[in-house]
């Protein structure tokens, strides 16, 4: 099953390869990733899907933890949370059909961000399920480009959650709720 | 305090109390050893291989207990520390390794001797860093330092470039205090887990303690020992536990694992409690895991969470310092006995081992030789090993009451001759002894000459049988005798030795086998032996590669010549 890393890292050049080495080693097919900053300067967030088991969860986060950039991992998929991916996608949309596609967009909270002589972008964000499913509608009218970002996750409710406070993170490998 | 880059480098090492390292120079650290000649309280052993000067770092640190430093050019320098940083990283070693790099303004350009080492590196350290500015020097060393040592051990390399060696910085010590290593310092043992412990071990009948190298990378040994006796509990050692605690304990019983002995095998299989304290499941330990220790339900102590049910499902982790927790336990437990269960197993202890050694006709068995140092040495030497037959023979006939060093994750051939130059300079109060094979003795042979260089007295023996043994014994085994590239050449190892100025005898019966060994003790500088042996002897008893670990290769009944005639018995 897919497993959902929040990690919190050093913002240091060569932090992304130790973190994607750790997977790669071990075979792990990762299925996204996401870097960014965070409300902390000097310290990134990566959104990490991977398919595995959950032994293979189990060690992935433990192996995570060992990394001496990594300040923080969170399991999201044992709490509830928020998934969301952005899409931009390019379809085929000569003027004739242009409103239909829109009036579908609309459907999907999709919004229209350029349009060509025969073409436009919508830029959609959702679930991993919803963009599918918009992917799926639009396949008929020609997909000329996908820009996909995979996932970004935040897990919901009131726990302690964010960059913490210094060097002292790694107390809490999974959130106390 | 103005300084340049590479004045920084050794006030650091200093400070961190590395009076010894070990190096080898080159083209991106001449500023590095230049400014060396200041430094008058630093001692370099000129390695002649970097390998080999990266084996003495290790070396050093396993026989001292503190972090070992080699330092290397970039390029082929540092590519030649790869080995010796590998098997650092599978033994938990705490190392810290300086380079060399190119001016930092043509990094990524295939610059003359540039190579991405921090890349290459990566999975086989703890950390590393690349380092092109002066005043990020200091920090990073100290840094290195504290990762080397915090938590699970392990080497960290610090890459520096030419410039930020040269450059010249405002040296503050102060300000480059480690903090982010914090983060790694193990956690104090959770309450719940110790209870759970006890409870298991309260009510086991028949209980083991299998005791790894994190017993002394945790400084426990005197807590082991502690709490094995209070509750009687066996105590049964990996190759590199064999450390642990003096081979004459009454409750060691000895190594487990592929070339364990079978009442320690059978006992683990036996058990119905494992209590394993600082080691990791290793697949050499427990063969098929389907079938390891069936009845035991299992107690693992791990400074590393990742150790946690990597190969063995244990019911009680406790993930914490192995002395903490030894310190936590010992209150709580109340006297035991066991005499059972421990008379079961002594009952069989060590007859298998003495028959094996019994024959004095015809070629000198190689375990004879091990005894025979055994019995010089009364097991009292430190015992430093190769890898590969004589190692699993050195482990089985030397009982340790010192220590023993070996290559055990990585099972580096080539590694005993450094790393034995490495543990005399650490720890030169000690009889050093290194046993090695004609194998992997001509693999980092060039290291005679640093014995010479720093005035040291090693005893070394060569058990040479001909071949490459342990692949040897494999082929015969499993191959239907095909050896393949196994039968090796070797020269004289006296002459090589002699023209190295180090003096020796060559040994190739048994009544000259004790009198030979009292001749290298009594050397005053070091004494090559070269012992040749019974060209194929196996090692037994064997647990076949993926193999239960009661499903033994017993020893033949009379060593050799049932091993020739019908080759091992089940």
């Amino acid at each position: 099953m897919s497993h959902v890393f929040v990690v919190y890292t050093d913002d240091e050049p060569g932090v992304l390869n130790r973190v994607t080495s750790l997977f790669r080693r071990r075979g792990f097919n990762i299925h996204s990733l996401t870097v960014g900053p965070t409300e902390h300067s000097g310290v990134s967030r990566m959104t990490i899907v991977v398919e595995t088991d959950e032994l293979g969860a189990k060690l992935a986060h433990a192996h995570l933890e060992k990394l001496f950039n990594v300040q923080r991992v969170e399991q999201l998929s044992r709490f509830p949370s928020i998934v969301r991916d952005l899409v931009l996608l390019r379809v085929k949309a000569d003027p004739d059909i242009r409103p239909q596609i829109m009036q579908l967009a609309t459907a999907f909270r999709a919004a229209v961000v350029d349009i060509a002589a025969d073409s436009l972008i919508l830029e959609c964000t959702g679930s991993a399920g919803k963009i599918d499913a918009l992917l799926d509608v639009m396949r008929p009218y020609g997909i000329l480009e996908i820009g996909r970002t995979g996932a970004v996750a935040m897990a919901r409710g009131a726990g302690f959650y964010g960059v913490q406070s210094s060097y002292t993170a790694s107390e809490s490998i999974t959130p106390q709720r | 305090m103005e300084l340049s880059g590479a004045q920084i480098i050794w006030e650091c090492l200093i400070r961190e109390g590395a009076d010894t390292v070990f190096g080898y120079p080159g083209g991106t650290v001449i500023n590095l050893y230049d400014a060396l000649l200041d430094y008058p309280a630093i001692h370099h052993v000129l390695a002649r291989h970097e390998q080999g000067a990266c084996h003495m770092a290790d070396g050093y640190s396993r026989a001292s207990g503190r972090t070992g430093v080699v330092i290397a050019t970039s390029g082929p320098g540092a590519m030649n520390l790869v080995t010796g940083l590998a098997n650092a990283m599978l033994d938990s070693i705490p190392m810290v390794a300086i380079t060399g790099q190119v001016r930092s303004n043509l990094l990524g350009t295939d610059a003359f001797q540039e190579i991405d080492v921090t890349g290459v590196t990566l999975p086989i350290t703890k950390h590393n860093y690349l380092v092109q500015r002066p005043e990020d020097i200091a920090p990073a060393i100290r840094e290195a330092f504290a990762v080397a040592r915090t938590g699970r051990p392990g080497p960290v390399l610090v890459d520096i470039t030419t410039d930020a060696q040269k450059a010249r910085t405002r040296f503050n010590w102060e300000a480059g205090v480690p903090q982010r290593h914090l983060r790694h310092i193990p956690k104090e043992p959770a309450e719940a887990s110790l209870e759970q412990a006890c409870k298991l071990i309260t009510h086991a009948k028949r209980p083991v303690i299998l005791a790894g190298h994190g017993v002394r990378l945790s400084g426990a040994e005197t807590e082991l020992i502690a709490l094995a006796e209070k509750l009687n509990i066996p105590v049964i050692t990996t190759l590199l536990g064999i450390s642990d605690l003096p081979a004459s304990h009454p409750l060691n019983m000895g190594m487990l694992g592929m070339h364990g002995e079978s009442w320690t095998n059978k006992a683990v299989q036996e058990s119905d409690l494992i209590i394993a304290m600082g080691m990791r499941f290793d697949d050499r330990v427990t063969g098929d895991l389907k079938t390891f220790a069936p009845h035991a339900k299992k107690i693992h102590v791990d400074v590393d969470q990742s150790e946690i049910d990597k190969n063995v499902k244990v019911d009680v982790p406790i993930v914490a310092d192995l002395r903490a927790v030894l310190t936590a336990l010992l209150p709580r437990l109340e006297t035991m006995e066991h005499a059972d269960w421990l008379s079961q197993i002594r009952s069989t202890k060590g007859e298998a081992q003495a028959e094996a050694i019994l024959s004095h006709e015809g070629l000198i068995q190689a375990p004879q030789v091990i005894h025979e140092i055994w019995k010089a040495t009364e097991g009292k030497a430190l015992m430093v090993t190769d890898v590969g037959q004589h190692q699993m023979w050195e482990a089985q006939y030397y009982k340790h009451e010192v220590g023993l060093i070996t290559s055990g994750g990585l099972g580096t051939m080539g590694f005993g001759l450094p790393a034995a130059i490495g543990a005399k300079m650490g720890r030169p109060d000690r009889e050093v002894w290194i046993v090695a094979g004609d194998g992997g003795f001509q693999m980092n042979i060039q290291e005679l000459m640093t014995i010479i260089q720093e005035g040291l007295k090693v005893n070394i023996a060569v058990v040479n049988n001909g071949y490459l043994g342990m692949v040897r014994q494999w082929q015969e085994l499993f191959y239907d005798k095909r050896y393949a590239s196994t039968p090796i050449l070797s020269p004289d190892f006296v002459k090589v030795a002699a023209a190295y100025g180090i003096a020796g005898e060559t040994v190739s019966r048994y009544e000259d086998l004790a009198p030979a060994i009292q001749r290298a003790r009594a050397a005053s500088g070091s004494y090559l032996v070269e012992f040749r042996v019974e060209p194929e002897l196996s090692v037994f008893p064997m647990v076949p590669a993926g193999a239960s670990l009661h499903d033994m290769l017993r020893r033949p009944a009379r060593a050799k010549s049932a091993a020739k005639k019908k080759g091992a018995q089940r």
